[in-house]
């Protein structure tokens, strides 16, 4: 990822701006100096994580870029392709993001990261499960993408077994 | 049934019937689903996509869902055809502009849809005319119930019921009234309701949902939060706290109204329906502004002899792809959405209107 330079000279900005004037967003991006000149002072008693938070659909320095480059090791999507997009790429994803989208449910959840509402009556496949199915079909992706038609068969038949095994009962 | 067939009736949620039909249009609900073990649509490839449709369409025909319900392969079908399904409500402008393989089933009554691979691999809707909203989410549950025997669906302990985009993560549910609210827009009040809504954590928007501005006097009112509630208190919320007090301004403008500008709101309401009644052009943004007077004027009973049902059925009538559809039914040339004028889809437009409302 780029890193942006300072608007005002040519220093890597770390001090990154957006302001909402009359309905337009206005994006300014500063090294400190720069920023010191125009009177910005940055509070040193904000917690990291807070800014984050604040942030977090935006570049922030560093720190961003580490969490950009988290992946799903299910269905390979990474922390920057879901913000791009704003979409998901597996049910997996809510445990490979697990730190990263938390403050994000949270600010779009009124605070709220717990499911309290309704559960599939009978258990099904169980999460575990769920998680090593599309393991196996990530797999299969790749090995016909690769033309290893034997190992795709293979991993079919294992998709199979799992997925026509006797569902555990939820206790009632 | 054929989709020729949907533009010769009515949706049952156009009836213009129901509680609170004075301003609330239609109630709706969804619920938002994915298959078990299956990539959400992004991270499908083409062929896993055209497994997940072949599958559900399958599960979902053999459930016994509702009456008469009836497939339609989205991806198969013609602009003009798509255009449709979205401005009946049956499916999204983002199913209909879609370009992967997915499909819609569609109950007789038109009151329950379910897309396949919308943003989800299921969405599924119940819509209704007037408030009915706990009838809605009651018929809305028992379909999530009946499609659970037949396939587990993508949910975590913590998360719930998991979907593409986190903003509908646990519940997956989205519950929205269609409000019709002239009276808060004549008085220039619109900014109550719509702060209103907003304090409550509660999106507005227009009459076709996500993307659609909220223009003219029609307003597409739901809730934002779906995790860390129960469904019914979900619904519960909605109805008890927001739709009343929206409502409440509505009302209290069209009696205020009534009783400080009965001659200039009369002359409004007539000389909408005189236009009505003879324009020989009517694009379709003057048509919506114009019934939506007329509309009022019938619920202030100042206009005899036309009912709420009419005129809710031709602002669907009057869409641009019903009209386009009606015409070409009528003997006029079937082709895509684009090949007909704008201007001579506003002349047919405006003499469907004139006949409708002039017939006795």
């Amino acid at each position: 990822m780029m890193k942006k330079k300072c608007d005002k000279c040519d220093k890597p900005a770390t001090i990154h701006l957006t302001e909402i004037i009359d309905g337009q967003k206005i994006e300014k991006h500063l090294c400190e100096d720069c920023a010191e000149a125009e009177g910005i002072t940055i509070k040193a008693n904000i917690p990291i994580s807070q800014l984050l938070e604040d942030f977090v659909l935006q570049t922030v320095g560093e720190e961003e870029v580490s969490t950009a480059a988290v992946t799903c090791d299910v269905c390979g999507m990474t922390f920057s392709e879901f913000r791009e997009h704003g979409q998901l790429g597996c049910p997996n994803d809510y445990e490979a993001f697990h730190e990263q989208l938390l403050p994000m449910l949270a600010r779009a959840q009124d605070g709220n990261t717990q499911h309290v509402g309704k559960a599939p009556r009978r258990a099904g496949v169980a999460q575990q499960k769920q998680i090593a199915i599309l393991r196996l079909r990530s797999r299969l992706k790749q090995a016909i993408s690769a033309e290893q038609y034997e190992r795709a068969a293979d991993l079919r038949d294992q998709i199979k077994r799992i997925e026509t095994a006797e569902p555990e009962r939820a206790s009632e | 049934m054929t989709l020729s067939d949907l533009t010769q009736r009515t949706s049952e949620w156009l009836r213009g019937v129901g509680p609170m039909h004075d301003v609330v249009i239609s109630s709706r609900v969804r619920l938002a689903r994915n298959l078990a073990g299956m990539p959400f649509l992004r991270k499908c490839t083409p062929p896993q996509q055209q497994e997940i449709t072949d599958r559900l369409r399958e599960v979902i025909l053999s459930a016994n869902l509702a009456e008469g319900v009836f497939y339609v392969d989205v991806a198969a079908a013609g602009t003009l055809d798509r255009a449709l399904l979205a401005e009946r409500h049956l499916i999204s402008r983002q199913h209909a502009d879609a370009k992967h393989p997915r499909g819609v089933v569609i109950s007789g009554d038109e009151t329950v849809s379910i897309m396949i691979n919308e943003e989800d691999h299921v969405r599924m809707q119940v819509l209704r005319s007037g408030m009915q909203m706990h009838d809605a989410f009651e018929k809305i549950n028992r379909i999530d119930d009946q499609l659970e025997q037949r396939v587990d669906f993508a949910f975590s302990d913590r998360y719930g019921y998991l979907t593409a985009c986190p903003t509908n993560v646990g519940t997956g549910l989205r519950v929205s009234v269609m409000l019709h609210l002239p009276a808060l827009r004549l008085t220039g009040e619109l900014d109550k309701a719509v702060h209103a809504a907003r304090d409550m954590r509660l999106a507005i928007r227009g009459l076709y949902g996500e993307g659609t501005d909220a223009k003219g006097d029609f307003f597409q009112i739901s809730n934002q939060i779906t995790l860390g509630r129960a469904e019914e208190d979900i619904v519960e919320e909605f109805l008890t706290q927001i739709v009343p007090e929206i409502l409440n301004y509505e009302r209290k403008a069209r009696e205020a109204l009534l009783k400080h500008n009965r001659v200039e709101i009369d002359d409004k309401i007539f000389r909408a329906l005189a236009l009505l009644r003879s324009a020989r052009r009517l694009a379709s943004e003057e048509m919506m502004a114009l019934l939506s007077l007329l509309r009022l004027g019938i619920n202030l009973q100042r206009i005899d002899g036309i009912d709420l049902k009419t005129v809710n059925e031709l602002f669907l009538l009057g869409q641009p792809a019903h009209v386009q559809k009606i015409h070409a039914l009528r003997g006029g040339q079937e082709g895509p959405a684009a090949t007909l004028p704008a201007d001579e889809r506003d002349e047919i437009r405006a003499e469907f209107l004139r006949r409708r409302l002039t017939e006795p």
